[in-house]
């Protein structure tokens, strides 16, 4: 019954301005997949509503020179898998922002709302945090950067300070040899919401590992970089033994609840499969082999 | 009829019914609107058990933009020492399932609804109204409802004397049990427990309604039943039957669930209040929350059989969840568990057990699956320790002709053998499978048969030559299954016409006679039937229009190929009169052309089915993939192969949803916690492969075309031969449904 205003701001700071001048009564809208449906289920009532997808920066892919890539909030899942580079290079990344949705919310669904929506199971950010994505966050007082790991810090709950918008993502240069992979455990082949996810990046030279870095997801409040688990990784060439810890070290990782998706002891049986099985496909890929 | 040379009977036609569908044109529920329309909602209880004390209305009523508010005390009360029935249906129970009258008896429970110029006014009323509820404790499963100290639901129900949560108990019997199990050489005896599932049809319910100055009402809304519509609003609001007219809106799936109602007799009183035509939607959550699901269920079956595989006895107690309201779907396992079988000694018990969820609804051979997955389960593994093939075992005891069944009936000619034998020497049976085809990936192979009733029953149809010499054909019976592509296809055969110059259209109450409901895998049986003899009538005023046109005995004219013609050389010579001459001569000789045939139709015999199934199991993820299907199926005739298979395909893919990853979740409050398609998980396309149907084409001799009814018995199978596949892919039987991943790894972790 209450009007709802609607601003789609061609600046970052003309966005970053009015999300500020509304004082917390306003949503951002990117693919609107997450907000439009909490707004349908009365779950939130905004006055005005901040459409991103005016700003060039968000809604940007570009690679630089240095080979890092800077994905913008607002890039939909289907724009970014149209692009000629970066499946080829964050193939893992990439197939985890196309599981968010049908392939009608591919064509909205961006990767910055996915985060921004704070759920531990969603898909694109254990890939993320596996990638070692940067986030940049613009502000009232201006930019700052932290890692994607940092962001979450409960269900639906994010780091961003009053006023603050997503900007984008900067996935850092891949040295040769580097392979990424994203897997989740659904009951259904399609259309569901992770159980369980696990993303792994690898980096190999000569058959053995030189860097790791490994994200979970929907087996804590937030989603977990599991740094024991790539610990373990690094150095070996993914024998069982070097990938047996590191799923033991995924399980000790989880901290899940019972709900009902999924119990605490599968989730946490889950996770050490999904880490030996995420990181030999990384490895394929790492090494040239897929 | 039969003839393999049919111009249409068998074909697969263009469905009347589907440029409609596939462009977004076809009307369902809730496309109609009219002019000053206003919007009902329903106000639900917050709570699973509590006594109503009071409502008050009175702060939503003074909402600006609120045109009218309903409680129970605006529905029709049966009281509770009367039983009424419409069907199968108490309306002791209907009108306290519309509208909670003394008793608010699970969460979701209609308690008020309000109609007001929007749907946020109409909600924003809800909230205002004051109900006083004294909360009570409330209780959910099975289990906990039959215990002695359990909270007792209703007062007037009791079980053995005493107050209990048993409303109904059913016992079906057959020779000596006792006696029967005193033979065996082997006995069986397993516990198995199914949680509710939801129909799932995709299209929510919903309905307009109209209240004219004189009293008149007009409802459009989906429905399996029309006619059900306006017998159930009529009982509920005191409109006589002859003053409320419903139209029947395409449908977007009912599977059962739309064989009753919520919505209409709310509409209607909130209509004749107002002044205003009422449109009510339900949302998807209401969809699961407050319409039925099918009942959960625990079972004990107990079978003996002799050492050559002769079974000697058999045993099945079933308690079913009803919800909150008795009624639940006794007749299903009690009568069809063992139907499939030649048994001398049967006891099959059914308990209905309330307990504060929603009242379960009809679904697809309702109660059947639940106690086939337990009879068919105790045989595979009855098979296994007596080392006989799993189809050898059921050909060893298949039912016979003149057999008598545990639900009364004696049987005709039956053809369950037929199924079993056509699973057995099909491609996929005798197919070798890889049982380990990689590591960590195991498969098994799996089989089930399954019973169904079927039925006859009331139906009418109207078929009118138009004076351009085409055909209207009127049934009154809501196609949820393809049943205007059969009618279609045997009106053309019939009168020896292109299939292109027929219309079949669905009455609404007070354009066609009476017809019963779209439900028991009757529809297609019944329909076909009063669409022949009309037909047949039909053709006799042609021949008789014929027959005095060319002044000779209506006897010495045939019909054939669309055209009137002298019977043989010694009639006359006269060049044929097709249709449209006859129906241009129609007023001279005698008016317009067209006949009608209403019918309690009888005839339509049981139908059995025996599926196969191959699965893989992730033995890391606890993951079950179905690889393959193929379901055997007496279909009688397929007047319309598509709409068969269909029926076949889409009964399986049910299901598997069952067995593999459907249920309703309650949380600790007694709240439904997976109201929607994401949580509540109905297998996807992705989901099933391919389902391969066996049509066996068997003419039910009760039948002009043949017709058996179909849309049921392929829901009954599935559940026990996924199981049985998974216990020969791992070596382990589940006993409890459904088998989702995390259940699937706590056995494979054992």
């Amino acid at each position: 019954m209450t009007d709802i205003r609607y601003l789609a701001p061609p600046t970052l700071d003309e966005a970053v301005r009015a999300f500020a001048a509304a004082q917390g009564a306003a949503r951002i809208l990117a693919g609107g997949t997450d907000l439009l449906v909490q707004m349908r289920n009365g779950m939130v009532h905004p006055g005005t509503i901040i459409d991103i997808k005016k700003i060039p920066e968000m809604t940007s892919i570009t690679e630089a020179a240095d080979g890092s890539f800077w994905v913008g909030a607002a890039v939909s899942g289907a724009v970014l898998a149209e692009h000629p580079r970066f499946g080829k290079v964050w193939p893992g990344v990439l197939e985890a922002i196309n599981l968010i949705g049908s392939t009608q919310v591919q064509g909205r669904a961006s990767a910055g709302g996915n985060l921004c929506h704070g759920s531990p199971a969603a898909d694109s950010v254990p890939a993320m945090v596996a990638a070692g994505a940067v986030l940049t966050i613009a502000g009232p007082n201006g930019r700052r950067t932290m890692p994607v790991e940092a962001f979450p810090v409960g269900p639906g709950r994010t780091s961003l300070a009053a006023g603050e918008i997503l900007v984008g993502f900067t996935l850092p240069a891949r040295p040769a040899g580097s392979g990424d992979a994203y897997l989740r455990m659904i009951p259904r082949t399609e259309m569901d919401i992770a159980v369980v996810g696990v993303g792994v990046s690898l980096t190999m030279a000569g058959g053995v590992v030189t860097a790791a870095r490994v994200g979970l997801g929907a087996a804590a409040p937030t989603v977990l970089l599991v740094a024991d688990a790539a610990k373990v990784l690094v150095g070996s060439k993914l024998d069982d033994a070097a990938l047996n810890a590191a799923a033991a070290a995924c399980s000790a990782a989880c901290k899940p609840i019972d709900d009902k998706r999924g119990t605490i002891v599968y989730r946490t049986k889950v996770a050490a499969v999904l880490l030996k099985r995420a990181a030999a496909i990384a490895a394929d890929r790492a090494q040239g082999r897929a | 009829m039969n003839a393999i040379d049919n111009k249409w009977i068998g074909k697969r036609t263009i469905r009347p019914d589907g440029a409609d569908k596939v462009t977004g044109r076809a009307g369902y529920s809730a496309d109609h609107n009219m002019p000053g329309q206003i919007w009902g909602r329903v106000l639900r209880s917050p709570h699973p058990h509590a006594v109503i004390r009071g409502i008050d209305t009175s702060k939503a009523e003074a909402l600006p933009g609120v045109k009218a508010v309903v409680t129970a005390k605006d529905i029709v009360d049966f009281p509770l020492d009367k039983s009424v029935m419409l069907g199968i249906q108490d309306m002791r129970w209907m009108c306290r399932n519309v509208m909670a009258r003394e008793k608010a008896l699970f969460h979701g429970h209609p308690v008020a609804a309000v109609a007001a110029i929007s749907e946020e006014v109409a909600e924003a009323a809800c909230k205002l109204i004051e109900v006083d509820y004294e909360v009570l404790p409330h209780v959910i499963e099975i289990e906990d409802a039959i215990k002695p100290d359990a909270p007792i639901l209703h007062d007037f129900v009791r079980h053995e004397g005493k107050p209990s949560n048993i409303a109904t108990t059913m016992v079906n019997k057959l020779g000596d049990v006792e006696a029967g199990f005193a033979q065996a050489d082997l006995i069986i005896e397993r516990s198995f427990k199914t949680r509710p599932v939801h129909q799932g049809y995709i299209e929510p319910h919903a309905c307009t309604v109209s209240y004219a100055a004189d009293g008149r009402v007009t409802i459009w809304s989906s429905s399996q039943g029309q006619f059900m519509v306006r017998a159930m609003t009529s009982l509920l609001t005191g409109i006589p039957q002859s003053n409320i007219r419903a139209i029947p809106a395409e449908i977007g799936g009912g599977f059962g669930a739309k064989t009753i109602i919520y919505l209409e007799p709310v509409a209607v009183l909130l209509a004749k209040k107002s002044g205003r035509p009422v449109k009510m939607v339900m949302s998807r959550d209401e969809v699961f929350r407050a319409t039925g699901p099918t009942s959960g269920s625990m079972s004990t079956v107990k079978i003996g059989v002799k050492n050559d595989g002769t079974i000697v006895a058999a045993q099945g107690t079933f308690y079913l969840q009803a919800g909150g309201l008795p009624g639940s779907p006794l007749r299903g396992p009690v009568g069809c568990s063992f139907s499939p079988y030649h048994i001398e000694n049967v006891l099959s018990v059914g308990y209905d057990v309330v307990s504060n969820r929603s009242k379960v609804a009809a679904y697809r051979a309702p109660g059947a699956p639940l106690g086939a997955y337990a009879t068919e389960c105790v045989l595979d593994e009855i098979a296994e320790k007596l080392g006989m093939d799993k189809l050898e075992l059921r050909l060893k005891n298949t039912a016979k002709p003149g057999g008598k069944t545990v639900y009364g009936a004696t049987f005709g000619a039956i053809t369950f053998k037929e199924t079993v034998e056509a699973i057995k020497y099909h491609p996929h049976y005798t197919a070798p499978l890889d049982k380990n085809p990689s590591k960590g990936v195991v498969r098994g192979r799996g089989v089930a048969s399954g019973f169904w009733f079927n039925a006859g029953g009331e139906s009418s149809a109207q078929l009118n030559i138009t004076e351009d010499g085409n055909v209207n054909v009127t049934t009154g019976h809501p196609d949820v299954g393809g049943s205007r592509a059969s009618i279609a296809n045997v009106t053309a055969e019939l009168l020896g016409i292109d299939h292109s110059r027929i219309s079949v259209l669905i009455g609404d109450t007070s354009s066609i006679g009476f017809s019963n409901l779209t439900g028991g895998s009757r529809v297609t049986f019944a329909s076909a039937m009063v669409v022949t003899q009309s037909a047949e009538k039909v053709i006799g005023q042609l021949k008789e229009r014929a027959a005095k046109i060319w002044k000779i005995d209506p006897e010495a004219v045939i019909w054939d190929n669309g055209e009137a013609r002298p019977a043989g050389p010694n009639a006359g010579q006269f060049p044929p009169l097709t249709l449209k001459d006859l129906a241009a001569k129609a007023n001279e000789m005698g008016g317009p052309i067209g006949a009608g045939v209403q019918l309690n139709t009888t005839g339509a015999d049981p139908g059995f089915a025996t599926h196969c199934v191959d699965v893989e199991v992730d033995v890391d993820l606890g993951i079950v993939r179905v690889l393959r299907y193929t379901a055997a199926q007496d279909v009688g005739r397929a007047l319309h192969p598509d709409y068969v298979e269909g029926q076949i395909q889409g009964g399986v893919v049910q299901g598997i949803g069952w067995a593999l990853s459907e249920e309703y979740l309650y949380n600790a409050k007694g709240q439904l916690d997976n109201a929607s398609f994401l949580d509540y998980r109905m297998p996807v396309c992705s989901d099933v492969p391919m389902i391969e149907p066996i049509m066996l084409e068997i003419p039910n001799p009760k039948h002009p075309q043949g017709v058996r009814g179909v849309g049921e018995a392929p829901i009954v199978p599935p559940l026990a031969a996924i199981a049985n596949a998974i216990h020969d892919a791992l070596g382990k039987r589940f006993y409890s449904l459904p088998m989702s991943p995390p259940k699937v790894l706590a056995v494979i972790d054992g």
